[in-house]
């Protein structure tokens, strides 16, 4: 049984257990445009929550995707590689980027549910 | 080593009267070929240390008509500004004077090695000390680094030079942050990071320009120096510049000038009179040297007298009746090998004797007066994002205009390349949305201005009609259509690479 | 003004159009203050006649190559470059046009550094190749802060055979970085122990080969080493016409290979413009600076190239910039491109072998000399001489005579103990009657 939860800043959450799917939304990849490369932290990296988690580039421009919780990196999505335009057209489904083992669950309840992320996107 | 290449792969051919194809020196050319007549060496007991190379290279040769038609193809498809109006913001493309060119080439000049005997090349050091003094008088400033290669290598000079006078006053540890202004160019804030320093951005007012009170909130015994570009990045003079160096000033830290607008400012106002510490001057920009596709350029820096002692190797220095190099224990060391760009300060110093000091004025004036003719004849079509007022050598418009069109500024910029121009700046500075960034400078006669305007308005009405479609489609008649710049960076090739089979 | 289009009468039409008085009205409208109008305490503008008379006199002060036998290397070399190369890159739309941001329009430009960038690759025996960097030795110091990114070190090892203004710059840019580099005594016979000096915590070697005292170098040990140690190799060249006869770093191992192009298309120049040469390994494409160009296709299929990787640039970064460099050395990689496309690989082998014939030629001639002694033993075109005596001095007195002995080491290296070591260089314009110049103006001084 899985939640996803988002931020602000346009990154998803789906977290089953201990364990979170994290990567960018939908609005997220449409602003970028056409994404190039991804550039995915090691596995076993340890994050702090806002710290730079992964790095976007379109053509024009590169964006740093920060950590909406603290974890431990325990996957990447290495298909992200070769087909970077994967994030374009499945964000929230293939074009995952990191799965990172929680270590701090509370700071899940700072984070927008479906509902409140779809309100914050009307006032954009 | 390269075979015929195979029938199927050869790129499409031909042309169409004078739009000419030209395929890959790679796909032509072969290695067994050559245009250049060698004599024979002479017999040797080869002394390469068994060091000699045994595998082919693979370099394709071209004999000379074979050579002379390959790059004049590749020329003809390329605009320049010889060819025309070439308005990009920022980059000020004026007349780039064929004088400047036979002066480099006098055997004086481009035949001297930077580390022959000093006392040999005494005409060299007096005519960098000339264009020194030149670029100082210009910019009333007391000391001058000519070694830097170009803008941003400039950057990195003024500010290591402040890096180097802040760890003498042992503030090394404390002084970490410059200010550098939302709309500054990126080289700014990279150079700062490079260095070691943390940018801090500085918000400018809705006018587009820094107010006093605003950036003095923000200065204080942390900050190393203040980066501010003026006129800005947007063509607007930074009317507190004095103010806000003065308060920098107090609190013991410097002020670097970005110099790329300098044409908006030369013989009309001086940098070192509203206290500036360290100016990259572009001597390609400014000083009319030629763009070449990218380079070289050259970026010598005036400094103040606080930081003259810290400017890197080499130092020019009057020894009795000579000149001389000091190469050694200079400054904050040395930038770059030998001297700098002395190809580039010979055409600098002869666009400077030919224009005189009224010359030069007269250029900055007429590059200011044309920026405003064009603003002016735009300004009730085309949306200005800090109001329409006086600018300086450049017009800022953004996008806003073309709102529910469906046209972007891109799409715009493609159209204008159809109507046989080069686009303006576009999507810089960052500050504005969908930036058009339009820098005539004083190189265009009025009619060529006139042209420029009724096309822009021509294209215009197009947009406001909604004809979004065709605008998508643009350019048709350049030599390519728009080009996938996702693909070249999803799998990049960066290279021919030989094919077997 | 000749190169003023704008006549008065325009001038007051456009001022009437903008709904201004006079120029200082709208300059101060835009200011805040007026322009200055008084004496700037410079010249009046000159005719071209005037212009030229006054460079000609400035030209004239100096001893050009063409008018003295010629013997100075160290970095910069006299090589023949043939009257296509200055022609063609005169041409309006190579000289006077832009960097290629929009594409369309810039094929041309485009098309001659995708080309120009194989050319690097092939020479150097490398996969890729960037657009240019301002010159071998800021090509030199980005190559050491790659290899930081890369390793995440922040600590180099500069051999002592590196060029001085080299190992000069990469050191200015890592003291103000807040890095470290350890730097080798000069190594003036190439018999330093670099490899005893590997560790893990280097980022990086640098190896020069020719290096600045005229050895080559075979740097594959030094490889294996840095393979060893999570080290890479950075191999440095300054003269690139040894590429056509000697092996190339990338066959010996070289994760990045940086030099200076300068020899090949372009002038001596007095020490600039130049081209930095910079190649490295298809993995290692993200973290290379500069610019760089790819092939693509247009929308009707066509084949095309555009700048290509732009997020690793600083006008995208910004602060997390692979580098500040905004820059390519556009017409000097332009004029390399087209000499090595004049000479191709068979007139550029021959080229190599002349210098080296030359080289090995002088030597034998120099070694019959008292108070002179050769110090190579594998050299390309460029060895250093110990001379009984000041190398300074002797090049001074010889100079006086017209004859461009070669560089003394003690101007590189002063205060180093080898003001007796003078390096010379011998390309295919070097004639018998300057080997006998310089080789009796030798035996008369010492």
């Amino acid at each position: 049984m899985s939640t996803t939860y988002f931020t602000a800043d346009h990154e998803f959450l789906k977290v089953e257990g201990d364990i979170a799917v994290v990567g960018i939304t939908d609005y997220a990849q449409e602003q970028l445009g056409d994404i190039v490369f991804v550039e995915l932290p090691s596995t076993g990296k340890a994050i702090e929550k806002g710290a730079t988690l992964a790095t976007v580039e379109s053509v024009k421009a590169a964006s740093e995707v920060y950590a909406p919780v603290s974890g431990e990196v325990v996957e990447v999505n290495a298909a992200l590689e070769e087909a970077p335009g994967t994030v374009n057209a499945d964000p929230q489904g293939a074009g995952w980027f990191v799965k990172l083992r929680l270590t701090n669950k509370e700071e899940l309840a700072s984070l927008l549910d479906a509902c409140a992320y779809d309100a914050h996107l009307k006032t954009l | 080593m390269l075979d015929h290449v195979h029938e199927a792969q050869r790129p499409l051919a031909g042309g169409r009267a004078l739009d000419l194809e030209e395929p890959l020196l790679f796909e032509i050319g072969r290695t067994e070929v050559s245009g250049v007549d060698l004599d024979e060496p002479a017999p040797h007991a080869s002394q390469l240390g068994g060091l000699e190379r045994k595998m082919p290279i693979g370099l394709p040769g071209l004999s000379e008509p074979e050579t002379m038609r390959h790059f004049v193809r590749l020329s003809r498809l390329n605009y320049s500004i010889d060819a025309g109006l070439y308005p990009l913001g920022s980059c000020t493309m004026k007349h780039n004077p064929r004088l400047n060119e036979k002066m480099a080439r006098l055997s004086g000049f481009a035949d001297i090695h930077p580390l022959q005997p000093q006392s040999t090349v005494q005409g060299a050091l007096e005519l960098m000390r000339q264009l020194a003094d030149w670029l100082l008088k210009l910019t009333n400033m007391e000391a001058i680094a000519l070694s830097p290669k170009a803008g941003a290598h400039g950057e990195s000079c003024g500010l290591m030079a402040i890096k180097a006078a802040i760890a003498a006053k042992g503030e090394g540890e404390t002084r970490r942050t410059v200010l550098v202004p939302q709309s500054a160019h990126g080289t700014n804030p990279a150079s700062a990071a490079l260095l070691g320093f943390t940018a801090q951005p500085v918000p400018a007012g809705p006018d587009g320009i820094l107010h006093f009170e605003d950036v003095e909130k923000l200065i204080g015994p942390h900050v190393a120096a203040i980066m501010l570009t003026n006129p800005n990045t947007c063509g607007l003079f930074e009317r507190d510049a004095g103010r806000i160096a003065e308060a920098v000033h107090a609190a013991g830290g410097y002020f670097y000038c970005d110099g790329a607008n300098f044409n908006a400012l030369a013989g009309l106002t001086r940098p070192g009179d509203f206290g500036v510490d360290a100016m990259h001057l572009n001597l390609h920009k400014t000083f009319s040297t030629p763009h070449g596709g990218g380079g070289p350029g050259a970026g010598p820096v005036v400094l103040s007298r606080r930081l003259a002692p810290f400017a890197p190797a080499p130092a020019l220095v009057q020894d009795g009746a000579n000149l001389r190099l000091v190469e050694d224990g200079q400054g904050f060391g040395r930038m770059t090998a030998f001297h700098g760009q002395m190809g580039m300060f010979v055409r600098a110093l002869a666009y400077m004797l030919a224009h005189g000091g009224d010359g030069l004025r007269q250029a900055s004036s007429d590059a200011v007066l044309s920026a405003n003719y064009l603003r002016a004849a735009l300004s009730d079509l085309m949306t200005q994002p800090f109001g329409d007022r006086a600018c300086m050598h450049e017009a800022l418009f953004d996008e806003e205009w073309l709102s529910g069109t469906g046209v972007s500024t891109l799409d715009f910029a493609k159209a204008l390349i159809d109507e046989g121009y080069h686009p303006m700046t576009i999507y810089f500075p960052l500050v504005a949305h969908g930036a058009m960034l339009i820098e005539p400078t004083e190189s265009q006669p009025k009619a060529a201005l006139d042209a420029f305007v009724a096309t822009l308005r021509r294209l215009g009405a197009r947009a406001l009609a909604k004809e979004a479609a065709a605008f998508r489609e643009a350019p048709l008649h350049a030599p390519r259509r728009r080009l996938d710049e996702t693909q070249a960076a999803r799998k990049p090739v960066l290279r021919w690479t030989h094919k077997a089979g | 003004m000749r190169y003023h289009p704008l006549t008065s009468a325009d001038r007051e039409a456009m001022l009437a159009a903008i709904g201004f008085a006079s120029f200082e009205d709208l300059f101060t409208e835009a200011t805040g203050t007026p322009p200055l109008t008084g004496d700037l305490g410079l010249p009046p503008g000159k005719s071209e006649v005037e212009v030229e008379r006054h460079l000609l006199r400035l030209a004239e002060n100096n001893l050009s190559a063409s008018r003295a036998p010629f013997f100075l290397g160290a970095g910069a070399y006299r090589h023949h470059i043939p009257a296509s190369v200055d022609h063609l890159i005169q041409r309006s739309e190579f000289l006077t046009s832009y960097t290629p941001y929009q594409p369309e329009i810039s094929q041309g430009t485009l098309q001659h550094l995708f080309e120009f960038q194989t050319q690097v690759a092939l020479l150097t025996g490398m996969e890729i190749a960037n657009a240019s960097m301002y010159d071998g030795s800021t090509a030199c110091a980005e190559a050491m802060l790659m290899a930081h990114r890369l390793t995440k070190r922040r600590k180099a090892l500069l051999s002592g055979g590196l060029h001085p203004h080299y190992a000069k710059v990469a050191g200015t840019v890592a003291r103000m970085a807040g890095d470290e580099i350890m730097l080798a005594p000069p190594d003036v016979t190439a018999s330093e122990d670099l490899i005893g000096k590997i560790d893990d915590s280097l980022s990086c070697v640098i190896v020069q080969t020719p290096d600045f005292f005229g050895n080559l170098r075979d740097l594959s040990g030094i490889a294996e080493a840095c393979r060893r140690h999570g080290a890479l190799l950075v191999a440095v060249f300054t003269e690139a016409v040894s590429l056509g006869l000697v092996t190339p770093p990338g066959e010996m191992g070289a994760d990045i290979v940086v030099g200076e192009g300068q020899s090949i298309g372009n002038a001596l120049n007095f020490g600039g413009p130049y081209v930095g040469l910079f190649a490295t390994r298809e993995k290692y494409m993200r973290q290379m600076p500069g610019r760089l160009c790819g092939e693509t296709q247009d929308l009707d299929g066509r084949r095309g190239f555009v700048l290509t990787l732009a997020t690793r640039e600083q006008h995208i970064r910004r602060d997390k910039a692979t580098s500040n460099i905004c820059t390519n050395s556009g017409l000097c990689a332009l004029a390399f491109s087209i000499h090595l496309t004049l000479l191709g690989e068979v007139g550029l082998r021959k080229l190599a072998r002349v210098n080296h014939a030359n080289a090995v030629l002088l030597k034998e001639r120099l070694a019959e000399l008292d108070g002179v002694e050769i110090l190579n033993k594998a050299f390309f075109n460029e060895f250093t001489l110990r001379l009984k005596g000041d190398a300074a001095r002797i090049v001074e007195a010889l100079a006086r005579r017209g004859v461009l002995a070669g560089v003394p080491v003690s101007r590189l290296l002063p205060g180093a103990g080898l003001d007796d070591l003078l390096l010379v260089a011998i390309t295919e314009l070097n004639t018998d009657d300057d080997r006998t110049a310089l080789v009796t103006g030798l035996k008369e001084i010492i």
